[in-house]
């Protein structure tokens, strides 16, 4: 107990004794704050059961996700074994949300890695560059974000053949003009203040200096942004598994699933319906953190 | 002894926080006649938030208590919100600090001292564009009508000062709050706001509360100085002896100022005492 | 002599003219400028797309069974042996005279089928946005008026289902409730089966059509179709207006002229309306261009699930039976639109923003 109350006057102390130190404990305010926000951490623990649930699917589902069972196709929920029922071919739809969790997290994590890092690149270039190099790439910016995003996902998947790599790919093409803005304007500013010609003067080059000291301070606005994206990642993947362009079958894409319990929705509702609750539930957990997440990094944006 | 206008008595102006509750003016007292008073102190000593609390402009969460607020025998803290809408503006106006931000920036001059003429007086537009007009000429406005159709930001600071002090005067109120009217302007052009207020002030013989952190400027514009040190008046003086004053805050402040008659190699830095705070509110009554 | 003379006397008035003139041309070129730079890298990627297509686009004009020679005259003739450039300039001259080519599935021009379905998603959308605003802009001014009152949690938990929920699912759900279970509203289609062109075709709009028509019971069936995937796809348009009417809101109400206004004595109502609503409407109109240019956007997948004959539908089907003309013609007519809203949206605040001029 004491032990504890040492750590956390540590944490809390008011003059930090190292870099270090002021680093965690400004991490550990920060963590204070957001966990007071009830709804962010409602998003938090949502995202955190998704994980567990996608890493141990194997142990957690009650059934194969792919074994048919034509018997006992569309059977209602609560039948019994099939607590969520089964779809047109019989399968667990229970099993198969649970190995879908995998498909999102996995289809979520690829375009959160890919867009961010591409815009931060374009971004920082056009930004540190200047000249003719920024007018070049923000007009190509401008062009993409000029584009309605499904739309242009769909010529894209259209283009490379249907296939979650490819919708993957799609979506990020898509997504990476508004992190190049962000990171442009984060350029711009930290460009011209004194640290920057200090370094400079040392005989740090333009690689150096985007890499070690320009990237890692626009880390934390591309953060808050992927995190509120998240959720429009998530829709835009499903609504291409459910155009039948994202993940193909049998894979338990929840698109996908909607998809094909749409044929059966006035008759056997629960096929379409519990894939889109799983949707639902996910993308706002992902508005949930995200809104907390700008709170607690950039108050000034909320309200 | 003049008639009193304004009657303040033990006024609180709260604010909830996260870390309990957080008392921005602490059981102020004061009068207002037919003068100038002063209202000096620094940032968050609860000055500004006195001249709001009069108005009743404090917004909820805020909390503002007093015994009473009377104005002239009339106690605004018991009237309802629709009766305080008459008062405001046409009994007691204000003019606050930087005409940049206290004009509305879309609409144009001419329409904002309008709306403030008709909102209080059922005039006929035409008149109300007239009586406008010679309101914005009363602040030495030249070229009035081409003001009257042009938008704050075309306006420097001086000008936007004196349009801001004409849309508070034009329903002719008897008590005007300046909320450190100089302070956003042009070292240049402060006197000559000051000048054309005062002068306004003095023909129509309304009262006059002025807020400002400049001790000097508050000694050569006004009769009477409340000098407030975190939400209470420590002290209360008439401008012409605020050299004699006796609070150690007040001395400390005057002695941080340079001054041309009395030049010093080394300043005095204000050494705070946490006793002023604790100590019970000066009453700033004649 | 004289006419020296002459330019002297008008050299002082001449010169704060062109004063004026000079930048204001000079943004209106700028701004031109970047639009076709805009539009222009728009058609470069559709171009771009489609030749990247795996779809051989000689083969699926011949048929498989063509002989080599009509192969290779049609592969002359569409200009294939020609440098990329000289390409992309070919499809440059086809779009601009709005020749997207011909469709795949049915052999038409591909421009009447998209001026054919068009009208169908424009009534969709503009039905949608009237409800986003209508309900959105008050809902937003309240929930900002009365910060952290019960209103404004309302606001934001619907802001939140919006931003959250799969608009195909809540098509679904909402078919399922309303007219599977409920049988309150038409099903899927723009109009019941007994009613499919009745009423001659006028503007495309089949709403208008049956009133110019005088035809009320069309009239009647056609509501009662679009209403409930135009109320669903206004549910996305109110969660955003009403989210950005309230940051507007809020921070319009805390600028300093709003204390102003009070000080004048003004009534709460007039200072929220009058002052604070009147300084965000340049704003909103922009938001509001913006949310319904998303709407054409959110259509396509609502139009799948009403069966909606939109350019969503149009789009999709041509999509999922690579019929490539179709995909790219569909795809650069909704970039366009996409475009001029922005634009358009952008034109507004210098128009009507005093402080932009």
């Amino acid at each position: 107990m004491a032990e504890t109350q040492t750590m956390r006057e540590w944490l809390l102390a008011e003059t930090p004794t190292s870099r270090r130190h002021a680093k965690i404990s400004a991490l550990y305010q920060g963590w204070l704050s957001f966990r007071s926000n009830t709804m962010a951490m409602i998003g938090l623990g949502i995202l955190v059961l998704l994980v567990f649930i996608a890493a141990a699917a194997p142990l957690l589902s009650p059934h194969d996700p792919f074994v048919q069972d034509l018997g006992n196709r569309l059977a209602p929920l609560g039948t019994d074994g099939h607590i969520f029922g089964t779809d047109s071919l019989g399968r667990d739809i229970l099993s198969r949300l649970i190995y879908g969790a995998r498909i999102t997290l996995y289809i979520v994590a690829l375009v959160a890695l890919i867009a961010p890092i591409a815009g931060l690149l374009v971004g920082t270039v056009s930004g540190y560059v200047g000249g003719w190099t920024d007018t070049v790439l923000m007009r190509i910016t401008d062009i993409f974000l000029a584009f309605p995003r499904l739309v242009l996902a769909l010529a894209f998947v259209a283009a490379l053949g249907a296939g979650i790599e490819n919708a993957v790919l799609a979506i990020s093409l898509t997504a990476w003009p508004p992190y190049a803005r962000i990171a442009r304007a984060e350029t711009l500013t930290i460009r011209s203040s004194d640290f920057i010609s200090a370094i400079k003067l040392q005989g740090a080059g333009p690689l150096r200096i985007i890499t070690k000291h320009i990237w890692p301070l626009c880390i934390s606005s591309l953060i808050v942004r992927v995190t509120l994206d998240m959720a429009g990642i998530i829709l835009a993947a499903a609504g291409l598994g459910f155009l039948g362009l994202g993940a193909q079958p049998p894979s338990p894409e929840w698109g996908a699933m909607i998809s094909e319990g749409r044929r059966f929705i006035l008759d056997y509702w629960w096929v379409a319906t519990m894939p889109g609750l799983a949707i639902f539930t996910v993308s706002l957990a992902f508005n949930l953190l995200g809104d907390g997440l700008r709170d607690v990094l950039d108050p000034k944006a909320g309200e | 002894m003049m008639s009193t206008l304004l009657d303040v008595q033990n006024l609180w102006v709260r604010f909830p926080t996260r870390n309990g509750v957080f008392d921005a003016v602490r059981g102020v007292s004061f009068t207002l006649g037919r003068e100038r008073l002063g209202i000096v102190g620094e940032s968050g000593s609860g000055k500004s938030m006195t001249g709001r609390a009069i108005l009743r402009l404090i917004r909820p969460p805020g909390i503002v208590e007093a015994d009473q607020i009377s104005l002239e025998g009339q106690d605004l803290m018991k009237l309802s919100e629709k009766d305080m809408r008459a008062v405001r503006g046409q009994r007691i106006s204000m003019v606050m600090q930087d005409p940049k931000f206290s004009l509305n920036p879309v609409m144009t001059i001419g329409d904002q001292i309008i709306e403030a003429y008709r909102l209080h007086n059922s005039a006929s537009k035409a008149d109300a564009y007239n009586k406008s007009l010679e309101m914005l000429e009363a602040v030495s406005i030249r070229d009035a009508e081409r003001v009257m159709r042009a938008y704050p930001h075309e306006m420097s600071g001086g000008m936007g000062q004196r349009i801001m002090i004409a849309m508070m005067l034009i329903p002719n109120p008897e008590i005007l709050i300046a909320d450190e009217p100089t302070s956003a302007l042009d070292v240049s052009v402060q006197r000559q706001v000051l000048d054309i207020m005062d002068k306004l002030v003095k023909e129509r013989g309304m009262g006059l509360i002025f807020i400002s952190h400049d001790l000097n400027l508050v000694a050569d514009f006004c009769d009477r100085v409340l000098i407030m040190y975190s939400g209470r008046i420590v002290e209360v003086c008439d401008a012409d002896k605020l050299h004699e004053a006796k609070h150690p805050y007040t001395r400390g402040l005057l002695n941080s100022l340079p001054r041309l008659d009395a030049p010093r190699d080394r300043l005095e830095v204000l050494e705070r005492d946490p006793e002023w705070s604790e100590a019970p509110s000066v009453s700033g009554s004649e | 002599m004289a006419l020296t003379e002459d330019n002297n006397q008008r050299r002082p008035t001449r010169a704060p003219l062109t004063d004026q003139v000079w930048p204001f041309l000079r943004t209106t070129l700028l701004t031109l400028g970047s639009i076709a730079v805009t539009l222009l890298g728009l058609l470069f990627i559709t171009f771009v797309i489609g030749r990247v297509m795996p779809i051989d686009p000689v083969l699926a004009i011949v048929g498989e069974r063509a002989s080599q020679e009509t192969y290779d005259t049609v592969y002359l003739q569409l200009g294939l042996d020609k440098p990329l450039m000289v390409q992309f300039f070919y499809y440059l001259w086809d779009v601009l005279h709005l020749d997207f080519g011909t469709s795949l599935l049915n052999a038409r021009p591909v421009s009447e089928d998209i001026a054919r379905v068009f009208p169908a998603t424009l009534e969709l959308a503009t039905i949608g946005i009237i409800f986003g605003v209508v309900l959105g802009v008050p809902l937003g001014v309240l929930a900002a008026v009365r910060k952290g009152s019960w209103i404004d949690q309302i606001a934001r938990v619907v802001a939140l289902v919006g931003y959250s929920m799969p608009i195909f699912w809540l098509g679904l759900m909402g078919l399922l409730v309303f007219y599977g279970i409920l049988g309150w509203v038409g099903g899927p289609g723009r109009v019941g089966i007994f009613y499919v062109d009745v009423v001659p075709s006028v503007t495309g709009l089949i709403l208008v059509d049956s009133l110019l028509d005088g035809n009320w019971d069309v009239f009647k069936d056609a509501f009662s179709h679009i209403i409930l995937p135009a109320s669903l796809l206004g549910y996305y348009s109110l969660a955003y207006v009403s989210r950005m009417t309230r940051s507007f809101m809020l921070e319009q109400l805390s600028a300093e002229y709003i204390t102003t206004a009070r000080v004048k004595g003004m009534s709460e109502w007039d200072v929220v309306w009058k002052h604070a609503f009147k300084n965000i409407r340049v704003q909103l109109i922009t938001v509001i261009a913006l949310s319904y240019a998303n709407l054409l956007e959110g259509s396509v997948l609502t139009e799948i699930i009403f069966s909606w004959p939109g350019i969503g539908s149009y789009i999709t089907t041509a999509l999922l039976s690579a019929d490539m003309n179709a995909v790219l013609g569909g795809t650069v007519v909704v970039g366009l639109i996409f475009i001029l809203l922005n634009i358009f949206s952008d034109l507004l605040y210098k128009v009507f923003d005093p402080r932009a001029k």
